[in-house]
């Protein structure tokens, strides 16, 4: 009930096409219904030898009759087309919506690949299903009852063969259902493990062609893809019994009117029952039975997509787990940041706090590197800052105000994050510098691009600032890639700037110019940096030791070299052999 | 990758036709028995109607001569449409049965077909062709064959079938009217080809526009987090209304066409009745002469237009339009089918890697100072090499004694990425490459394995040109760490035997320790059985890097390319895995590729690389004294005080 009540809000302006496109289809249903019966009339007339007058005229009823049909049939196919993909319309955006709403704690539930299969063959099932609910959830129940009423009027005795077959055929198609759709369930479920596998062996199939694993790979495959069609087949089998069934009915109930109704109308002398209404009897026969079966096939499609509704609401109720406070404050007043008695963890239950007992003050316009090992919690650090996460416990101030109070854009604003795992957007250089500032001239441009060591080498390509960058970045080199972030930050003209390793594929001395312009160019922004090379950090005013969340050691070079273990063996790590070679 | 997606190939004749054959020739017998079937069908549901006029006769006789006189014959006439029904039931059951099992197998047969042809295809395939898009053939152009086999075809043949039977019903009743219903299905065929056409092009359209969106979504989720530390939500939602509003509109469109075409054929269908009608009307009153196959075959004589011939010609007329536009909502899926098949013959029909190798690694054993081949594993691997010039076999002791002379290559003709390479790596050195990312590094490995084939110069291992030597076998003597680290669905133990499929628990477990990997292993929920899924995602880089350390260790190979191996690895650790590092290394030909300069500093020689050339060669005290670039991206860090 939940997942309709969320996914109707989604219908909003096609309300209108919506309601018009079932209305109109009622009409198309009653002109449907009552074309038999001129039919009927017209091949009477003919019988008894008419005019020609006489079957122009009931022509025309007839020819008018269509015209109106195809002109209710078309408008209802135009305005449920409309409405469904409308609809459609408006989940996607709903749910890309929803996502950009996501703090980071929300995005780390959904994996990429399930997030665009909801925007996309989610969003289609759905879609589908509206459109059958639009176009015959009002037809095949307004069809079944007419017919049902027009059989009865013709003959109420031979209704009653009615009453054997349609519950036959209920039944028949439940069971089929029944055991069918568990079934499909977990087939779907092979079925991604299925798509998952070949999109590992796409990724990876370098490791496989090293490994020499290509007859492993197709084994695997084989199973897997054994496995789904085996599942496939199974189901498949139980719904093949459909038809037979669906004519089996259509059958027993034709034969049970020939022989119950040759024999009434024989010994009522025609009275009880005649032969045109005979007729019509297996005509309106027919048509219940067709109704039923459009019905199960909308029931059958709604159950399958049943699944899809419900990954979507859970997309679009996830509630954010950040939100902007009531009373923002929408200014940072410099680049001072205060970690108190702070601790974190990702998720509630975790074991283990990713980081706790922080207590830290950073001044305004001071440099901090940050080192530690792997998993010690330097980047669970820094994203507190500008609150891409919430702290568990403590509290995070910049510039002397707690981040929560601050409103969210203004606070990211000034607090300028270059991530570990970055990307660049397809589009050319200009458009992925522009995300830092929209309003960006080429002139500021090309100034956070010196200070980034960017400049250099981006003249080197032949379309200079205007080349174009494909999906990933994959035609620049990482090293390139990390600068080009690190110029993206800068144009925001930040407070604070936090660089997550992002000089890890740039060498040594470019990282060192790159340094020494920060340094010179803004010695007013506070500047955080996480490396692995001490050299990134040795001139930093102060180095932030980090092992297993919590904080070993602060200080600077010289007196971390005689305090901290960690940090001199990290040292003597990376400038061993410049002096004395092993 | 984008434009990739849409550079689709022209849709070529006569895929259909390859897909179908292909089909009838793996499940001949089955296809035969579902052809049978289907006749049976068919003719069960064209026979019935003609019964009901026989049935109305009896009526007539029984009204005029009273029930008893037709009890009798009504029942017979029962019986005799039952068993025939009954006929139609078993075959309706045995065909819609045999064909989910035979379309099943099919696109199963489909499926591993393309993924062991995928298997053997160059890496270039994948490096040019975007991800998505292989991926794509497996489930979407699978399910436009599926579509097509499980229930177009099916449907057309018994559509097919009937519409014969009726054409040679209506013959049989009256030819001049036959003809009316000739002109209105040529009418009902053209109005299917325009709008069934224009809704199967948006549907196209609509394809397209799914993928630009799949695109976009998958490009903007990837850099969600980006997204959010820039405050671009808003700008993002602006972008993607765009595509999203363009794929609303060709679905509109194509849904539109596709909706109204069944009530406009329906309604020809009603049109064509009236026609029929008061043609028939004509006729009667005119009383004209009727023509008709069964006359002119002689089966009865000669005679006028009657109601007789009218009303069953009716009643065939309407059932005849119910089956041509019951068709023509196939339309739809016959287009998409075309386009899905074409993609696929596409991909069965792409070039698989060439391999012309000859030479291939054997197991080995020394006797006598000969090494002989074995069966069982000693340890010690040959190189067995036949002469076709005189039918005689040697054998080498592998070694991995590695050498490239004036070694050129590019990617592509026009851009030569190597120049002049030239290198030798004895059995158990260490070679480093150093230089800037897109100096040519990775490509050098690229060309050792042979991924990619050098256009020109050579490359020896242990004296034999590796374009004699099987690749598969090459490969095998190659162990190969990456910088992008791809880990299995699967545990961890399973990941690390990966490299080698017969190894023991223990012996995993001893190339995790080697790797360092075996604290962070023990630490995780199961240890050694943790399900690793999505590439690894629940670990991080660094762990995954050290698992793909362990997974070639396991391999043991004489020759390891550690490419960026570590690169992620915090450099504390990343001294833990070196003590394990260089235990692996010793006695191995070691390539390492690496921008951190300590992790390559006691390499044997290093190789600086830029734009394609080795610049400087020697070990490290060597280029530190030569004061070179070596010597400037060593001091680099020092250079600023």
């Amino acid at each position: 009930m939940q997942i309709i009540r969320t996914l109707a809000k989604c219908v909003r302006e096609y309300k209108k096409p919506a309601i018009l496109a079932p209305v109109i289809i009622a009409g198309e249903v009653a002109i449907e219904c009552f074309i038999p019966f001129v039919t009927a009339e017209l091949v009477r007339n003919i019988e008894n030898k008419c005019e020609l007058s006489v079957i122009v005229k009931y022509g025309l009823i007839l020819l008018l009759l269509a015209a109106a049909s195809l002109t209710c049939g078309a408008l209802a196919g135009h305005f449920a087309a409309i409405a469904s993909c409308g609809f459609a319309k408006n989940v996607r955006h709903d749910a890309y919506c929803a996502i950009q709403n996501y703090s980071f704690a929300n995005m780390d539930k959904f994996s990429t690949a399930g997030l665009v299969t909801r925007l996309t063959t989610d969003v289609t099932y759905v879609q589908m299903s509206f459109m059958m609910i639009i176009r015959t959830a009002i037809r095949s129940p307004m069809m079944i009852i007419f017919a049902l009423v027009m059989a009865i009027s013709i003959s109420p005795k031979m209704s009653l063969a009615f009453t054997v077959v349609i519950p036959v055929l209920a039944v028949g198609l439940w069971l089929i259902f029944k055991y069918a759709h568990p079934i499909f369930k977990t087939v779907f479920k092979k079925y991604d493990n299925l798509n998952n596998s070949v999109e590992e062996n796409v990724s990876g199939m370098r490791v496989v062609k090293s490994f020499v694993r290509e007859d492993y790979e197709r084994e695997k495959f084989k199973k897997a893809s054994d496995d789904v069609a085996d599942g496939f087949t199974r189901a498949e089998k139980i719904l093949a019994l459909n038809s037979p069934i669906m004519q089996f009915c259509f059958n027993a109930l034709m034969l049970m009117v020939c022989f119950f109704g040759s024999q009434l109308i024989i010994k009522s002398n025609a009275t009880d029952l005649d032969v045109p209404g005979f007729s019509a009897l297996l005509t309106y026969g027919a048509q219940v039975l067709m109704s039923l079966m459009m019905l199960s096939m909308i029931i059958v499609t709604l159950t399958l997509s049943a699944e899809s509704a419900s990954r979507l609401t859970e997309l679009l109720d996830e509630v954010s787990a950040i939100q902007n406070p009531t009373h923002p404050v929408t200014e940072v007043r410099d680049g001072s940041i205060l970690f108190d008695k702070v601790s974190f963890s990702y998720s509630e239950n975790a074991e283990k706090k990713s980081l706790s007992g922080i207590d830290l003050f950073i001044a305004s316009g001071e440099t901090v590197g940050i080192v530690g090992g792997t998993g010690s919690g330097k980047t669970s650090l820094i994203q507190l800052i500008s609150r891409l996460y919430d702290v568990t416990e403590g509290s995070v101030k910049v510039g002397g105000v707690d981040v929560r109070e601050y409103d969210i854009e203004t606070l990211r604003n000034e607090v300028s994050v270059v991530l570990q795992k970055n990307v660049l957007f397809s589009g050319t250089i200009k458009d992925n510098l522009r995300w830092g500032d929209a309003n960006a001239t080429d002139e500021d441009m090309i100034r956070v691009c010196k200070l980034a060591e960017a400049h250099e080498f981006i003249e080197t390509f032949p379309d200079k600032y205007d080349t174009y960058i494909t999906q990933g970045g994959t035609n620049v080199s990482g090293g390139q890639k990390q600068r080009l972030c690190i110029a993206r930050a800068l144009l925001k003209k930040p407070k604070i700037l936090i660089l997550d390793d992002s000089t890890s594929a740039v060498d040594t001395k470019t990282d060192a110019l790159i340094r020494r312009a920060f340094a010179e160019e803004i010695p007013d922004t506070t500047k955080i940096i996480i490396a692995q090379r001490i050299s990134s950090v040795e001139h930093a005013d102060k180095i932030i030791v980090l092992d297993g969340g919590s904080i070993e050691s602060v200080g600077n070079h010289e007196e971390l070299l005689k305090i901290s273990p960690i940090y001199k063996e990290i040292y003597e790590s990376q400038t061993k052999g410049a002096s004395d070679d092993e | 990758m984008n434009n990739m997606k849409n550079k689709r190939p022209p849709m070529k004749k006569g895929v259909l036709s390859r897909i179908l054959k292909m089909l009838f020739k793996s499940y001949k017998w089955q296809m035969v028995a579902v052809t049978a079937c289907i006749v049976l069908v068919s003719v069960a549901s064209t026979i019935a109607p003609l019964f009901m006029e026989t049935f109305i006769g009896y009526i007539g006789e029984g009204l005029e001569n009273g029930i008893d006189a037709v009890f009798s014959k009504i029942v017979k006439a029962i019986l005799l449409m039952l068993s025939i029904y009954a006929v139609g039931w078993v075959s309706s059951f045995v065909y819609t049965r045999i064909m989910a099992i035979v379309s099943q197998s099919f696109l199963n047969d489909i499926r591993k077909k393309m993924f062991d042809k995928m298997q053997g295809f160059p890496v270039r395939y994948f490096d040019t062709n975007a991800h998505g898009d292989i991926m794509s053939h497996y489930t979407n152009d699978v399910d436009t064959i599926r579509e097509l086999v499980s229930g177009t075809l099916p449907h057309l043949i018994q559509s097919a079938l009937i519409v014969t039977f009726l054409v040679i019903n209506m013959l049989n009743l009256s030819v001049w009217m036959t003809l009316i219903v000739a002109f209105a299905s040529i009418a009902m065929v053209l109005v299917a080809k325009t709008i069934g056409g224009a809704s199967a092009k948006n549907f196209m359209k609509m394809q397209k526009s799914i993928a630009k969106t799949e695109g976009f979504v998958e490009e903007m989720m990837k850099g969600q987090k980006v997204v959010k530390v820039f405050c671009h939500e808003k700008e993002s939602i602006e972008d993607f209304d765009k595509i999203n509003g363009e794929l609303c509109q060709n679905a509109t469109q194509a849904n539109r066409f596709a909706n109204i075409l069944m009530p406009i054929m329906g309604n020809i269908g009603n049109i064509l009745y009236v026609i029929v009608a008061f043609v028939g009307g004509v006729l009667i009153i005119n009383e004209i002469p009727n023509l008709s196959l069964r006359m002119l075959l002689g089966i009865v004589p000669a005679s006028v237009v009657g109601i007789g011939v009218v009303l069953p010609f009716l009643n065939a007329s309407k059932q005849f339009t119910n089956n041509i536009s019951q068709v023509s909502q196939q339309i739809n899926a016959v287009v998409m089918a075309m386009a899905g098949s074409s993609r696929v013959l596409e991909l069965l029909d792409t070039e698989p890697e060439i391999d012309n190798g000859y030479v291939t690694l054997v197991n080995a054993m020394e006797i006598d100072g000969k090494i002989v081949e074995c069966e069982e594993r000693t340890g010690m691997w040959a190189w067995k090499h036949p002469h076709s010039a005189d039918g005689s076999v040697t054998y080498t002791k592998l070694r991995g004694d590695v050498r490239i002379e004036n070694m050129d290559f590019g990617y592509v003709p026009e851009k030569t990425v190597l120049h002049d390479i030239t290198l030798y790596a004895e059995p158990g050195q260490k070679v480093a490459f150093v230089g800037a990312t897109g100096a040519g590094k990775t490509t050098i490995t690229n060309l050792i394995n042979r991924f990619y084939d050098i256009d020109d110069g050579k490359i020896r291992y242990d004296g034999i040109n590796i374009n004699k030597i099987k690749k598969a076998d090459l490969r095998r003597s190659l162990g190969v760490v990456l910088q992008d680290v791809n880990l299995f669905t699967g545990t961890v133990m399973e990941n690390i035997r990966y490299g080698k499929l017969d190894a023991t628990d223990e012996e995993c477990i001893a190339a995790a320790k080697l790797a360092n990997a075996h604290d962070f292993i023990t630490r995780l929920p199961d240890g050694y059985n943790t399900l690793l899924t999505s590439n690894g995602a629940n670990l991080s880089q660094g762990q995954r890097q050290l698992l793909s350390i362990a997974r070639a260790a396991v391999a043991d190979p004489p020759v390891m390319i550690l490419d960026e191996a570590t690169s992620s690895i915090d450099t504390r650790t990343e001294a833990l895995v070196s003590r394990g590092m260089d235990a692996l290394m010793k006695g191995r030909t070691v390539f390492v590729i690496a921008h951190r300069l300590s992790t390559v500093r006691n390499s044997d020689v290093i190789m600086v690389l830029e734009n394609g050339r080795i610049i400087e060669r020697g070990n490290h005290e060597k280029l530190v004294a030569e004061k070179g670039k070596y010597y400037q991206l060593y001091t680099g860090a020092f250079e600023l005080e």
